[in-house]
């Protein structure tokens, strides 16, 4: 069981500086997102060692990485920080078997966790074991890349947009594979990408890179709820909730979920006791002061407003608590200006879509 | 007739040693060249490649100086307790070293450009160390380079003949190559021995040749990047 990552960097690249403080939980998923330009690859070279003149100080759990006051900079090949690149290339002198071998033999016993067998079955790659990775789709080598990371037995693992070079069907399908793995395994993941899609997908937390500098870090929701610090494009606003499939209307396709704040009902098919995550973007929501009725949409929620943010801009953003979960909407000026919309103010929510996160 | 095939089996001996001493000094050699940014890489990089520009006979000139019993390399070696450089085998093989040197540096050098980085990197995330990744990743990916080099420094030090005029002369057994054996035939007006010599050379220089090609295409497989 790793402990929390603990780092404050230092490190000049020609012209980019680099200068992040995070601190990330011992489990589970963070993203690490921003622009690109915003130091997210530099900052994920550092933790794994790949960055010697980096300075500054790497702690996981009790163990320290770097302390470059004190002359302490362990190298790369003892931190057990597995790298899954962008570009990820299978060793192309070696069969995937052998690809995958390698960081098994290196894997310190005491760290040996996953089993050949099992990591290869979960991404799918038991077909593809006896194949040289120059015949292999782009797809396939990724997967390759993420079983050997796994099986060399990291204390944390670390993927540098493992999907930006992928088409969308490969995309997806890989998206998913990672989601189910994460679930099976405790390691710790820093998965750095520019979409949003993909750390709504997979992220517990989030880390907000802008200029080298880290913007806000802190809980997937709590960081989607923050209008300050951008994730992703403005039209991307948003916000997950966490929801369980309790009823399934078969005759009319709908899905109900019960999450914190109260019902959600979805058109999609969903398994009973499923849970699911699900967005909602701000501008799929609308208002309204009293309870509309006889309308076709079919989530209407109360709420209270908690906040107004860019309340001079077009389209300010209204954060409202549904049964004490956050949400955000956004409205026009005008809408702001008559329903008179600020803290405090009774009102219902209206959510109009609603994206059940595979 | 039995002198032609000692000068041959000279020739094959020198031609081998010299090989395997650079491979072993030009791959730490090459291994910087390839990654270092330090400012030393420029001047390094045109002094090994200065025998593909001398006249082996300025090299040889140089190299006489050097090694000879009052010049620096060959005093240090004297005081080591070595013997003679100059009109030696010994000599013969420190000259060929430096005269084929950028034969072999050149293609390792860039096999280890091409390899680039990344593979290494990863390897290194994956738990294996620096020598570990030279002997897992880096020379087998560059292994075509490898060999490529093994030859071309082979084959340049089997053609060998100023340098070796120059340092190593004429001594039978110890100093009389092939291409000196076959200049005396020509001298000599001997041209028949000239021929049976220039002939076995040649075979010989084809048969290595064609046997990298060969190797080289079933290699060729595995992509080196």
């Amino acid at each position: 069981m790793s402990g929390a990552l603990d780092a404050r960097l230092a490190l000049t690249l020609g012209g980019f500086r680099l200068d992040a403080e995070l601190r990330v939980p011992g489990t589970g998923v963070t993203a690490v997102v921003g622009p690109s330009g915003s130091g997210k690859s530099t900052l994920l070279r550092c933790l794994a060692g790949l960055e010697p003149r980096a300075l500054g100080r790497i702690q996981l759990g009790d163990e320290i990485w770097l302390d470059a006051e004190r002359g302490v900079c362990v190298p790369a090949h003892r931190r057990g920080a597995a790298v899954v690149f962008q570009d990820a290339a299978p060793f192309a002198h070696l069969s995937v078997r052998r690809n995958l071998e390698y960081g098994l033999r290196r894997c310190p016993v005491a760290r040996r966790q996953l089993g050949l067998d099992d990591v290869t079955s979960w991404l799918r790659i038991v077909p593809l074991l006896d194949r040289r990775p120059g015949g292999l789709s782009g797809g396939e080598r990724q997967r390759v890349a993420i079983a050997r990371a796994l099986l060399a037995g990291p204390r944390l693992l670390l993927l540098d947009e493992p999907l930006a070079s992928l088409d969308p069907p490969a995309r997806a399908e890989i998206l998913e594979l990672l989601r189910a793995l994460f679930a099976r395994t405790s390691i710790p993941v820093l998965y750095v990408t520019h979409a949003r899609s993909e750390a709504v997908h997979l992220a517990d937390h989030v880390v907000v890179m802008e200029a080298g500098r880290v913007r806000a870090s802190g809980p997937l929701r709590e960081i989607m709820l923050r209008a300050d610090a951008p994730f992703g494009e403005p039209g991307e606003l948003g916000c997950v909730v966490e929801a369980e499939v309790v009823a399934m209307d078969e005759r009319d396709g709908i899905a109900e979920l019960r999450f914190a704040g109260g019902m959600l009902y979805v058109p999609s098919r969903l398994r009973l006791g499923e849970q699911r995550r699900i967005e909602i973007l701000a501008r799929d929501i609308s208002l309204s002061l009293e309870a509309p009725h006889r309308t076709s949409i079919l989530n209407v929620l109360p709420a209270r407003v908690e906040a107004v943010y860019d309340a001079e801009s077009p389209q300010p953003i209204v954060k409202v608590d549904v049964g004490g979960t956050a949400l955000l909407a956004r409205v026009s000026l005008r809408s702001l200006r008559l329903l008179e919309l600020r803290e405090g103010v009774r009102v219902f929510v209206q959510v109009k879509a609603v994206a059940v996160i595979p | 007739m039995n002198g032609d095939i000692a000068a041959l089996l000279l020739t094959l001996r020198l031609a081998a040693i010299s090989t395997a001493l650079l491979l072993l000094l030009a791959t730490p050699l090459a291994w910087w060249v390839a990654r270092t940014q330090s400012r030393w890489k420029a001047p390094i990089e045109a002094a090994v490649a200065l025998p593909l520009v001398l006249p082996p006979t300025v090299l040889g000139f140089y190299l006489l100086l050097a090694l000879g019993p009052h010049g620096p390399v060959g005093s240090l070696w004297g005081a080591l307790g070595g013997g003679p450089l100059v009109f030696s085998f010994s000599g013969l093989v420190v000259g060929s070293v430096i005269y084929s040197l950028p034969f072999v540096v050149q293609p390792i050098q860039a096999g280890f450009e091409q390899l680039g980085r990344a593979p290494l990197e990863a390897a290194a995330t994956l738990g294996a160390g620096p020598v570990d990744r030279f002997f897992s990743v880096a020379l087998p990916q560059t292994l075509r380079h490898f060999l490529a080099a093994a030859v071309l420094g082979f084959a340049h030090t089997l053609g060998e003949f100023g340098v070796v005029l120059m340092i190593g002369g004429n001594i039978p057994n110890r100093t009389r190559v092939v291409s000196i054996a076959i200049y005396d035939h020509v001298e000599t007006l001997d041209y028949a021995a000239a021929h049976q010599l220039a002939g076995i050379l040649l075979a010989i220089s084809f048969a290595v040749l064609l046997l990298v090609f060969a190797t080289n295409r079933r290699l060729r497989g595995t992509p080196v990047t």
